[in-house]
């Protein structure tokens, strides 16, 4: 056996035990980080790069708000519009045979900024020479955020997920600004309402290379007497790149069997 | 503890529960402050959105079978708990507790599930199994 063979076989093996490695640590199908992320005190992180938010980003537990949020106080617009809203949880929470929670029981998008206040789970960001992508785990959807220095439209066609453009404040800060979202959405499972008139505006504060805070605040002067935050610097935490998320999509057709489960138990 | 809790049950614990009710996308309006047990066969496990839901028959004393369904959260959360979509299968028997619902229909929301082998799952928001009625 030549010699020169079993040098070069040592160095290939090595190579390969370090691709398995890899291997191990690529996931399929995972549901975000372990609750232990969250829960354990953080280490000394690396510095963020700038004016990057790239990766896969999960706010954990945090980002799983069931409740709905405690609005600013309603204008008597949004008292009027409450009346046609049963939501499931909150503090005008109805019985289930009520509640008419378009996402919930019709399976209608969340809509914007509802994907943000209920079910933020996993959110991958992408860049792209002229936009910033957002694709979310909740629902598989995306967003595109205009990063050409276009203005928002004006006197726009109404949208689930509204038109939406972004800017860096600064070299950790990416700001960005959605109207045009379709009132038919409510805010948050306390069914918080808006108007077309809502703007959004979202902070992403990239504090290292691990954690990226979300500050969300809502302006709408129609509906609320004052602007509020449902979400204040919520912390999102860097995916390892190599996990593949899972789907978490609301079928029509799972929810009606849902649905006509719980009925028939009735 | 397996001996304490032999022979089919339904009983009230009638423990308070101490959490913030589960909030899932149906709300928490419906479902009753009080805790059940009881011990059942699996007649079938879905996993599916917006709630993952676990069936099973229960035989009272006089020997009626009832079939209840109880919900847990979505596959996602669930997954992060150490259930998976093969957690359950048919003629599985599970000795469960739960929340009921206020009308006494028989479905609620599944809190802990102990297996016959020792195996223990807990649901969203429960930081440790229930305790088990004695016999």
């Amino acid at each position: 056996m030549p010699r020169r063979f079993v040098v070069s076989f040592v160095p290939l093996v090595a190579a390969l035990m370090c691709l398995s490695g890899v291997t191990l640590a690529q996931t399929w199908n995972s549901s975000g980080l372990p609750r232990s992320v969250f829960e354990s005190p953080e280490g000394k992180p690396a510095p963020a790069p700038p004016r990057d938010l790239t990766g896969t980003w999960d706010a954990g537990p945090g980002g799983v708000s069931g409740a709905g949020h405690v609005a600013s106080p309603f204008t008597p617009w949004a008292q009027e519009r409450l009346k046609d809203i049963k939501p499931g949880n909150g503090p005008r929470a109805v019985t289930e045979e009520f509640i008419n929670d378009p996402l919930s029981i019709m399976c209608d998008p969340a809509g914007f900024p509802r994907l943000l206040l209920y079910e933020l789970r996993p959110v991958q960001i992408v860049h792209t020479p002229n936009q910033i992508l957002m694709l979310y785990m909740f629902e598989k959807r995306w967003r595109v955020i205009w990063t050409d220095g276009r203005a928002l439209p004006r006197n726009p066609d109404p949208r689930w997920y509204g038109y939406s453009v972004g800017r860096w404040e600064d070299d950790y800060t990416f700001v960005v600004e959605t109207i045009g979202m379709d009132d038919r959405t409510w805010l948050d499972n306390a069914g918080n309402p808006h108007s077309a008139d809502m703007r959004v505006l979202e902070r992403y504060h990239r504090r290292d290379r691990d954690t990226l805070e979300l500050t969300v605040t809502i302006d709408d002067p129609t509906a609320y007497t004052q602007t509020w935050t449902p979400r204040n610097k919520l912390p999102l935490k860097l995916v390892p790149a190599d996990a593949d998320l899972m789907e978490m999509i609301c079928s029509p057709t799972e929810a009606a069997a849902y649905k006509k489960l719980v009925d028939s138990q009735k | 503890m397996r001996n304490k809790i032999a022979g089919v049950f339904v009983a009230a614990v009638g423990l308070l529960v101490h959490s913030v009710l589960l909030l899932g996308h149906h709300g928490a309006a419906s479902f009753d402050d009080k805790i059940l047990a009881m011990k059942g066969t699996v007649t079938e496990w879905v996993w599916s959105n917006p709630h993952c839901f676990l069936k099973y028959d229960v035989k009272d004393e006089s020997g009626k079978v009832t079939n209840w369904a109880v919900e847990t959260q979505n596959p996602t959360t669930m997954s992060a708990l150490g259930w998976t979509r093969t957690s359950f299968k048919s003629g599985d028997v599970v000795t469960l507790t739960l929340q009921g619902v206020k009308n006494g229909a028989p479905i609620g929301r599944v809190r802990t599930v102990y297996f016959a082998d020792g195996r223990v799952l807990l649901a969203t928001g429960v930081t440790a199994p229930d305790p088990l009625p004695a016999k």
